[in-house]
């Protein structure tokens, strides 16, 4: 036998409860078979969820690490593993193991700042996580704004939290966008990075993107001409994984790997890194 | 240092098999050298070195990592991990040595590999200097000396004896194993062999090669140079270079499914193939550019960045005598300013 710790043997987690949030995004909870949650997580990290036979893959947690009740990952259908876990059952039982990455910097350089989410579509999954961390300490951050798009009212993950909390909440300003016009919304319709030109955010605060490449480059740019600078801006990456721990080779940026030295980066640092994500 | 007749280097072998299993390079059917246990009648190759190398006795081209028994919602993880049995790997050379510390690196580092661990601490390995270096052999570059392997115990082979000296307590043990076929004797020998090998490799033809021009912090300045586009044009994306690599250590994990259960694998992989990094979301490494550039990269620069500046290439030649389109590495650091006076 042997009795060394090993990271790749997974845990058994759960379903104890599927939500779905759009006609392509699940968010399944996940606990322990005694009902406990199956590890600890900070912000922005992620775990390996598998189903044997089927394939094992890097989810982000969405949940806070503030629910000390069980874990959540908001997951859209888009390959093998995914397309099993919609249609998964409450009651079925996955591998887990993690938390794997570097989480995003919630006690140090995020503290006392105003915060600025932008997401796209399923980008919001893996800013949930940190809103919500933000959002249970009001104290130690300042204002909290969230810009989020999505192609449509539909597409738009967690609908039913933003509404009913993050709207309610006096120290978070949400601001949602949808692609095109759609008949029973009031709200503004227009791409993600157009958007955070139009609100002319103030510089000084500390601005979080996730969402697919193109709405990141553009967003960028915007932020960029607002006036912000490279070292206020992180964002959380996804990359092909297996071993979530930096030694099967397939993650990385030049010298970094997502899964070890991220999925948070900073966007000076990422401008050290080759553009090959 | 001991010394042992070459004529009882059969005895000796019997010895030591005796109590582990003993893996030394022997010809194959086609010619080649490759590890295989020890048997009686077996002859230790007179090859410079194996096809593949010996990283394959502790991270095996593919190994089992666990099991589960799925029935209906409910799953159980098998832990089918064993400890590993003492063994003993017999003649590698003083590159592929050096390539062990470079797979440490990796798979010892925290959170460390069980698996390669487990075999790590199990395995016993005696070196033994290159007499006869070979023209695609380029290990100096990397400062390793051929004449002095490291290892639990080092050997030097002449015409009529084996020199052999511990560096370890577990090579110490090794040749108490073998202590009646060995006597005392002085280095005199050996440090004639050193002086030979020596003048040996400042003649061969890579003897000016070095990689002063790489190390970390280099990205920005090889990572869009033109070169790579020649040098990578006629690469098939075969892989062998990764295979017969004992620094390559990208692998992959997957799932069998053996019908009563499943079996969770790993198995070798290439950063030369293309689904090694294919996502649903998409393909950051399109073209076999990026990925031959990837591969040197990381041996050259990224590995270099990760790890006090050490390489992961050892200079065993391997690749450069088993590329079918005959591109290796020293091409590639030739190209891209990696050779002395020029």
């Amino acid at each position: 036998m042997n009795n060394r710790a090993e990271t790749l043997i997974p845990k058994i987690g759960v379903i104890t409860d599927i939500r779905i949030d759009t006609p392509d995004v699940k968010t399944f909870r996940v606990l322990t078979p005694d009902g406990k949650k199956v590890f600890d997580h900070k912000p922005g990290q992620c775990a390996m969820l598998s189903i044997p036979g089927v394939g094992e893959a890097m989810f982000s947690i969405t949940s806070s690490p503030t629910n000390l009740e069980y874990m959540e990952f908001s997951i859209k259908k888009c390959g093998c593993v995914t397309e099993w876990l919609h249609q998964a059952e409450v009651g079925q039982a996955v591998t887990i193991r993690g938390p794997y990455g570097r989480p995003f910097p919630v006690d140090d350089e995020f503290a006392g700042k105003d915060l600025l989410f932008i997401a796209g579509g399923i980008g919001l999954a893996p800013l949930r996580s940190v809103i919500n961390y933000c959002r249970y300490y009001p104290k130690r951050y300042g204002k909290i704004d969230i810009v989020y798009g999505s192609r449509s009212m539909s597409d738009l993950v967690d609908y039913k939290e933003i509404v009913d909390e993050w709207v309610n909440d006096e120290n978070v300003n949400v601001h949602l966008t949808i692609d095109r016009e759609q008949e029973g919304w009031t709200g503004h319709v227009g791409f993600v990075p157009n958007y955070v030109k139009e609100l002319a955010f103030d510089t000084n605060k500390t601005a979080v993107l996730c969402g697919p490449p193109i709405m990141i480059k553009f967003t960028l740019e915007g932020l960029s001409a607002l006036g912000f600078d490279k070292t206020q801006i992180y964002t959380t990456m996804e990359l092909r994984m297996k071993c979530g721990i930096g030694k099967c080779g397939r993650c990385n940026i030049g010298s970094k790997y997502v899964c070890k030295d991220g999925p948070v980066f900073r966007m000076d640092e990422l401008d050290e890194l080759p553009d090959e994500y | 240092m001991r010394k042992l007749s070459l004529e009882n280097l059969n005895l000796a072998f019997a010895s030591i098999a005796a109590k582990y299993p003993l893996y030394l390079p022997q010809d194959n059917s086609a010619g080649d050298a490759e590890y295989k246990k020890w048997e009686q009648g077996a002859k230790w190759s007179d090859k410079t070195n194996t096809v593949k190398s010996p990283k394959d006795f502790f991270f095996p081209q593919t190994e089992d990592l666990m099991a589960f028994q799925v029935s209906g919602k409910s799953i159980d993880i098998i832990d089918t991990r064993k400890e590993s049995e003492d063994f003993v790997v017999f003649g590698v050379r003083a590159c592929d040595v050096k390539s062990f510390e470079v797979l440490d690196n990796v798979f010892l580092t925290e959170p460390a590999d069980s698996y390669y661990a487990s075999r790590r601490e199990h395995g016993i390995i005696v070196s033994v200097a290159c007499t006869r270096p070979l023209e695609t052999c380029f290990c100096k570059a990397f400062s390793i000396d051929p004449s002095e392997p490291a290892g639990d115990v080092s050997c030097y082979k002449t015409d009529d004896s084996l020199y052999l000296s511990a560096n370890t307590e577990k090579g110490e043990a090794l040749l108490a194993v073998i202590s009646e076929y060995t006597e005392e004797a002085d280095d005199a020998a050996v440090s004639k062999q050193k002086e030979s090998i020596n003048k040996i490799m400042d003649r061969l033809p890579l003897a000016s090669l070095t990689p002063a021009s790489f190390g970390g912090g280099k990205t920005k300045e090889f990572f869009d140079a033109p070169e790579w586009k020649s040098l990578s044009e006629a690469c098939l994306g075969c892989g062998t270079c990764t295979f017969v690599c004992p620094t390559c250590q990208c692998y992959d994990i997957k799932d069998f499914k053996t019908g009563s259960g499943v079996i969770r694998y790993r198995c070798w992989d290439s950063c030369m193939y293309s689904e090694f990094t294919k996502m649903s979301a998409g393909q950051p490494r399109t073209s076999q550019l990026e990925r031959f550039r990837q591969r040197f990269m990381h041996k050259l620069v990224y590995y270099p960045e990760n790890n006090n500046g050490l390489f992961s290439c050892v200079g065993c030649g391997r690749c450069l005598s088993r590329c079918p389109i005959h591109m290796n590495i020293v091409k590639v650091m030739k190209a891209l300013g990696g050779k002395k006076d020029e």
